[in-house]
C-alpha cells in the first residue's frame, strides 16, 4: 500500500473506515492526544481564571478599599475566597492537568512507541470526572453564601462548620471538587503506569525510556501513595460539614491537628508531583538544544525515586508552630533540609549536561534555562523555611508566598511553556513564532521577578499572608512597604499582559505557522517519528527501539543525533 | 539586610536574626555559584558553526564526582544549619526560663482576650485583669503565656518578638517570651480564621515595671468590683457587655 | 483478549489479522494486547488500583488507631458492636473468597457454567454480608449509637460504610463479568475480580478486630 493510503487508513480506521464524527473526535474522544488536549485547554482556561483572581486581590493589597476595575469592591469575604481559590485552582486545575494529565497523556504513548493508552475509555472517563470537578469548583462562586474562603489548606474547625466559614454550599462544593479531581487523577495514573510498563515498543528497555516518561510515572506513583490518607480525611471533613460529625471538632472529641497531618502528608509530596514532570521536560529540551547526551541517566532516575520517598517524610515542616511535639519538629527540620540534596543532584546533573554542549537558545531552551535559574531561588529560600527556628518568624508571612511562587511559578509556567513551545510542532504540525516566543519569555521573566521579589522583603518586614487590609496594622504602614505592594501589583498586571503574545502565538500559529515536518528539532525520541500531528494510532508502523534516547553528537557519526528507532 | 526586619524587642529576636544571617551566607553562596555556573555554561557553550558538542555519559565515578563533590559540600552546610537551628529551636521551645509573669491568651473569631494575673501574680483569681485586644507585659521579665482558642485555629504572632504559635481549639499551648524594649507593638493573627482574619489586630504594650504596676492599679479601679470567672466567660456577647479596661479601643 | 488460531490468524478485540506483519500495522488499537512485563495488563492495572485503595483504607485505619490509642474510653464504646454479627460476617466474606477462587479455577478449566454459578455464590455472600450489616446498623441506631454520638461511632460508620460500598461495587462488577463468563468471553476477568474481592476481604480482616474485638 502507498504511504498515502496507509496514512488515510490509519487516520480513519478506528471505526472500520468510518470517519469519527465531531462528537466522538472532539467531545468524547478516547484518543490519548485529544484527551491530553482537553486537559490542556481546561488547564489554560483555569490559568486565566486563577490569574484574574490574583490581579483582583493584588489590587486590593496595593489600593485597599478601592474599586477594582473588572471586579468591584473587594470585601473581606471576597478577598479570602479569592486567595483560597487562586491557590486551589493553580495547583489542582492548572499545574496537575497541564503538567501531568496533558503532557502525560500526549507524550507517554508517543514516546514509548505505542498507539494509545491501554485503557482508552477509562482515560476518557478520567477527563469527564475532571471536567465535572471543574464545574463543581466554579459553581461554588454562584451558590448562596459564595465560594469557600478558608485557604486552600482548609484547616478545620474553620472548614468544618458553616458557622465558622460562612459558606455552607461553597465549602462543600470546594471539597467535592477537590475529591473528584483526586479520583480523576488516580484513574489517569493507573493508565499511565500500566501503559509505560506493558506497552513499550519492542527493544525499549527500562533504561531506554525518556526521562520525561520516568518523571511523569514517578510523579503519578508519589501522588497515588500520598493522596490515600487525605481522601479518607476528606470524607471525614465532608461528614463534619454536611452531617455534623466531629472528626475535627474538639467539642465533639475530634482533633483539628489530624487534618493538618493528613493534608500535608499529601500536600508536600504533591509539590514534587508537580515538579517532576517539568524536570523531565527540561531534560528533553536541554539535551536536544545542546545536542548533548543527558549526564547521568541512571543517577537521575534513582535520585528521583529517592526524592519521591524523602518527600513523604518532610510534611510536618508546615506545622512547626502548630503545636506538635518540638522534638518531632526537629526531626522534620532535618529531613526537610536534607531533601535539598537530591534536588541539588538533579540540578547539577542538568548543568553538567550543558557542559561541553552546543547550545542554541531557541524559545523552548530559553524557558528551560529560565526555569532552572528561577527555581534555584525558590529552592534556596526553602532552606529558611525548613529550619524550624527560622520558620517561627517566617511562617504565614509573604516570605512563604514568595518562596512557593519561586518554585511553583517556574515549574508550572516556565516549565509548562517550555514543553508547550517544544511539542507544539508535533501536536499541531506547525512552528510557533520565535520572535513572539522570545518576547513572551523576557516579559514574563522580568515581571515575574518584579512581582515576587518584593514579597520576600515584605515578609522579612513582618507582613503576614491572607491579610485583607494591611492598614489595620501600624507596623505595616511604612511607606516603603506600601511602595513594594504597589510595585508588586503593577508588575502582576504587566506579567499578565505579557501572556498575550503567547495566546496570540499559540492560536495564530495553528493556522499560519510554517509547516513543521516530522522532526523540526532533530531529536531522538520516538514521538518525532510520528507524523505532525500524529493520526489516531500514532505510528504508521510500530517502531522498534535500538538505543537510548540521548545519543546526540556521537563520535564518528555524521549526524549529531541518532533517533531511537533507526537500526544503524 | 537586617534593617529589613522589624526591630528586635525580645531576647530571642537577636538569635533568630543571627540564624537568618547564617542561612543567608550559606545559601547565598551556593545560589550565586550555581547561577553563575549555569549562566556561564550557556554562554561558553553557545552554538558555534565550527565546534561539535562533546559526548559525555556521566556514568562513571570521575564524571559523577562533578555532581557529588559539590553535593557533599552542601550536606556540610545543611548540617551546620541543622545544628544552629536545633540550638535556637530548643531555646524557644524546650528550655524555658522560669516564669516571672504569666498571661493567658484566648483567641476567637475575631478578637483577642488577654488575662493578666493582677497584683497577686496568679491566674484564675479574683484580681485577674481581662483586656480585649491589648496585652500588657513588663520589660525584661520572662513571661509564660497559655494560648487557647474558642473556635477555630488562630495564631499568636508578635513580629518584633519573633514569636509565633498556633492556637488550637481544645488545647492549651504554652510558650514564653521576654520583652527587651518598651513600646507598643503589633500582634497579628497568623492563621486563616475566617472573614475577620485580616482585621484581627491586637497590640502588646511593653512597660517598665513601675508603669506596669500603675496600669494594674488603674485597671482594677475601673473594673468596679466586677466578679469575673477569668477562664470561663460564657459568650462573647456577654463579654462585650461587661466593662473592660480598654485604653485605645478595641477595633477602632 | 488476544488469541491466535491454529492457522496463524491473530484476534485482538473484534479484529482478526492474517499474520504478525499485519498485526504490527495497527489495524486496531492493540496497546492492550501487549505485555512487555509478562504480567497481563488487566491484572497489572488492578494491582495499581489496589495499591491506591490500600493507601486510602490504610490511612483511615491508621487514623483510627491513633485516635484509639489516645482515647481509652473507646474500648467501652466498642462493647456495643456485636461480635457474633461481626464474626459471622467475617466467615461469610472468607467463604465468598473461597468461592471466587473456585470460580477462577473453573474458568481456567473452561467450565464456564460452573464458574458463573460460583461467581453468583460470591455475590450472594456479599449480599448476606450487607444484610447483616444493615441489621447491625439498625439495631445500633435504635439503641442510640448513632454516627454523632462520639468520634468512635463516627469512625465505625465511616469505615464500615466505605467498606460496604466497596463490597457493593465489587458485587456489581462481578455480576457484569459473570454474564460474559457464562458465554466463555473474557474469562481472565474472573481472576481480576477475585483479587479485588480478596482485597475487600482483607480490609474487613483489619476492621473486625479493631472495631469489634478490641476492648
Amino acid at each position: 500500500m502507498s504511504e498515502e493510503v496507509m496514512q488515510k487508513s490509519v487516520e480513519t480506521r478506528d471505526s472500520f473506515g468510518h470517519e469519527p464524527g465531531f462528537w466522538s473526535k472532539y467531545v468524547f474522544p478516547t484518543d490519548h492526544k485529544m484527551i491530553g488536549l482537553q486537559y490542556l485547554w481546561t488547564g489554560l482556561l483555569m490559568a486565566v481564571v486563577g490569574g484574574f483572581m490574583s490581579y483582583v486581590f493584588r489590587m486590593q493589597l496595593a489600593f485597599p478599599g478601592n474599586t477594582v476595575p473588572g471586579y468591584g469592591v473587594v470585601g473581606p469575604g471576597d478577598y479570602n475566597a479569592l486567595v483560597t481559590n487562586h491557590g486551589t485552582i493553580m495547583i489542582f486545575w492548572v499545574a496537575m492537568p497541564i503538567l501531568i494529565a496533558a503532557f502525560g497523556n500526549i507524550l507517554i504513548p508517543l514516546m514509548i512507541g505505542c498507539d494509545d493508552m491501554v485503557f482508552p475509555r477509562l482515560n476518557r472517563l478520567s477527563y469527564q470526572i475532571f471536567f465535572l470537578s471543574t464545574v463543581v469548583l466554579l459553581a461554588a462562586f454562584f451558590v448562596p453564601g459564595g465560594a469557600f474562603g478558608g485557604a486552600w489548606t482548609a484547616y478545620p474547625p474553620l472548614s468544618a462548620r458553616a458557622e465558622y466559614h460562612l459558606a455552607p454550599w461553597g465549602a462543600t462544593f470546594w471539597l467535592l471538587a477537590v475529591a473528584l479531581e483526586f479520583v480523576a487523577f488516580l484513574l489517569g495514573g493507573i493508565n499511565f503506569l500500566t501503559t509505560t510498563m506493558n506497552s513499550r515498543a519492542p527493544g525499549m528497555k527500562w533504561s531506554d525510556i525518556p526521562i520525561v516518561v520516568w518523571m511523569i510515572d514517578i510523579a503519578v506513583m508519589i501522588f497515588m501513595f500520598s493522596v490515600g490518607p487525605l481522601i479518607a480525611g476528606a470524607v471525614m471533613l465532608l461528614f463534619d460539614q454536611v452531617l455534623g460529625t466531629s472528626f475535627y471538632l474538639p467539642s465533639g472529641g475530634g482533633d483539628p491537628l489530624l487534618w493538618q497531618h493528613l493534608f500535608w502528608f499529601f500536600g508536600h509530596p504533591e509539590v514534587y508531583v508537580i515538579l517532576l514532570p517539568i524536570m523531565g521536560v527540561a531534560a528533553e529540551i536541554l539535551t536536544v538544544f545542546s545536542r548533548k547526551k543527558l549526564f547521568g541517566y541512571k543517577t537521575i532516575v534513582y535520585t528521583t525515586f529517592i526524592t519521591g520517598i524523602l518527600s513523604m517524610v518532610v510534611w510536618a515542616h508546615h506545622q512547626f508552630i502548630a503545636g506538635i511535639d518540638p522534638r518531632m519538629a526537629t526531626v522534620f527540620s532535618i529531613t526537610t533540609i536534607m531533601i535539598s540534596i537530591p534536588i541539588a543532584v538533579l540540578f547539577f546533573a542538568y548543568i553538567a549536561t550543558l557542559y561541553g554542549g552546543s547550545i542554541e537558545l531557541k524559545t523552548p531552551m530559553l524557558w528551560s534555562i529560565g526555569m532552572i535559574a528561577e527555581f534555584l531561588l525558590g529552592g534556596v529560600t526553602g532552606i529558611y523555611l525548613g529550619s524550624s527556628a527560622m520558620d517561627v518568624y517566617f511562617h504565614d508571612t509573604t516570605f512563604v508566598v514568595a518562596h512557593f511562587h519561586y518554585t511553583l511559578f517556574p515549574i508550572v509556567f516556565f516549565g509548562g511553556f517550555a514543553g508547550l513551545y517544544y511539542w507544539y510542532p508535533k501536536m499541531f504540525g506547525r512552528m510557533m513564532s520565535e520572535k513572539l516566543g522570545k518576547l513572551h519569555f523576557w516579559g514574563t521573566t522580568v515581571f515575574f521577578n518584579c512581582t515576587f521579589l518584593p514579597l520576600f522583603v515584605l515578609g522579612l518586614g513582618g507582613q503576614h499572608r491572607r491579610i485583607y487590609d494591611y492598614r489595620n496594622f501600624p507596623e505595616l504602614l511604612g511607606e516603603s512597604m506600601q511602595d513594594l505592594r504597589v510595585f508588586a501589583t503593577v508588575s502582576t498586571i504587566l506579567l499578565l499582559i505579557f501572556q498575550i503574545p503567547f495566546v496570540l502565538n499559540f492560536l495564530r500559529s495553528m493556522k499560519i505557522g510554517p509547516d513543521a515536518g516530522n522532526n523540526p528539532w532533530r531529536a531522538n525520541t520516538l514521538e518525532w517519528l510520528a507524523p505532525s500531528p500524529p493520526p489516531h494510532g500514532n505510528f504508521v508502523e510500530m517502531p522498534r527501539v535500538y538505543r537510548g534516547p540521548y545519543e546526540y553528537s556521537v563520535p564518528g557519526r555524521e549526524e549529531d543525533y541518532w533517533p531511537q528507532h533507526i537500526p544503524e | 539586610m537586617l534593617s529589613l526586619f522589624p526591630e528586635q524587642a525580645s531576647t530571642i529576636s537577636g538569635e533568630i536574626d543571627s540564624l537568618f544571617m547564617l542561612i543567608t551566607y550559606l545559601v547565598g553562596f551556593w545560589f550565586v555559584v550555581a547561577e553563575a555556573v549555569l549562566l556561564y555554561m550557556v554562554f561558553r557553550h553557545r552554538r558555534k558553526p565550527s565546534s561539535k558538542a562533546q559526548y559525555i555519559e556521566g556514568n562513571n565515578r570521575r564524571q559523577l564526582a562533578w555532581v557529588f563533590v559539590p553535593v557533599a559540600l552542601i550536606v556540610i552546610c545543611d548540617l551546620w544549619i541543622d545544628i544552629e537551628t536545633t540550638s535556637v529551636w530548643n531555646r524557644i521551645k524546650l528550655e524555658r526560663p522560669p516564669a516571672e509573669q504569666k498571661v493567658r491568651v484566648i483567641t476567637q473569631q475575631w478578637s483577642w482576650m488577654f488575662i493578666h494575673p493582677g497584683p497577686d501574680g496568679q491566674l484564675d483569681t479574683a484580681d485577674d485583669i481581662v483586656t480585649a485586644n491589648e496585652l500588657h507585659v513588663s520589660v525584661n521579665t520572662p513571661t509564660h503565656y497559655e494560648l487557647e482558642s474558642r473556635d477555630v485555629v488562630h495564631n499568636f504572632s508578635v513580629p518584633v518578638f519573633r514569636i509565633k504559635q498556633d492556637a488550637i481549639p481544645g488545647r492549651v499551648i504554652s510558650g514564653w517570651f521576654e520583652a527587651t524594649r518598651t513600646g507598643r507593638y503589633d500582634i497579628q493573627c497568623a492563621e486563616m480564621c475566617g472573614i475577620g482574619h485580616g482585621l484581627m489586630r491586637a497590640s502588646v504594650v511593653v512597660e517598665t515595671q513601675e508603669n506596669y504596676e500603675q496600669w494594674m492599679a488603674s485597671a482594677i479601679q475601673e473594673r468596679q468590683g466586677l466578679v469575673f470567672a477569668a477562664n470561663r466567660p460564657t459568650t462573647f456577647a456577654s463579654l462585650l457587655n461587661r466593662s473592660f479596661h480598654k485604653p485605645g479601643g478595641n477595633n477602632e | 483478549m488476544n488469541t491466535v488460531s491454529p492457522d496463524g490468524k491473530r484476534t485482538i478485540g473484534r479484529n482478526t489479522f492474517q499474520n504478525d506483519e499485519d498485526t504490527m500495522k495497527f489495524q486496531a488499537p492493540i496497546a492492550t494486547g501487549r505485555s512487555v512485563t509478562g504480567v497481563p495488563t488487566g491484572r497489572l492495572a488492578l494491582w495499581w488500583v489496589l495499591a491506591s485503595e490500600i493507601v486510602i483504607f490504610g490511612g483511615l485505619i491508621t487514623i483510627y488507631l491513633l485516635y484509639r490509642l489516645g482515647n481509652p474510653s473507646w474500648g467501652a464504646e466498642a462493647e456495643h458492636t456485636s461480635i457474633p454479627a461481626g464474626a459471622f460476617n467475617t466467615f461469610v466474606l472468607l467463604t465468598s473468597s473461597l468461592s471466587v477462587v473456585l470460580s477462577h479455577a473453573a474458568a481456567e478449566e473452561k467450565e464456564f457454567t460452573k464458574a458463573f454459578r460460583l461467581l453468583w455464590y460470591t455475590i450472594g455472600g456479599g449480599f448476606v454480608f450487607l444484610l447483616v450489616k444493615a441489621y447491625e446498623y439498625t439495631s445500633e441506631i435504635t439503641q442510640g449509637f448513632t454516627m454523632f454520638r462520639n468520634v468512635f461511632w463516627s469512625f465505625y460508620y465511616t469505615a464500615t460504610g466505605l467498606h460496604a460500598a466497596h463490597v457493593l461495587a465489587g458485587m456489581v462488577i462481578m455480576a457484569i463479568i459473570s454474564l460474559d463468563v457464562r458465554k466463555g468471553r473474557n474469562p481472565q476477568r474472573v481472576e481480576f475480580i477475585g483479587i479485588y474481592w480478596h482485597f475487600v476481604d482483607a480490609v474487613w480482616i483489619f476492621l473486625f478486630p479493631l472495631l469489634y474485638i478490641a476492648r
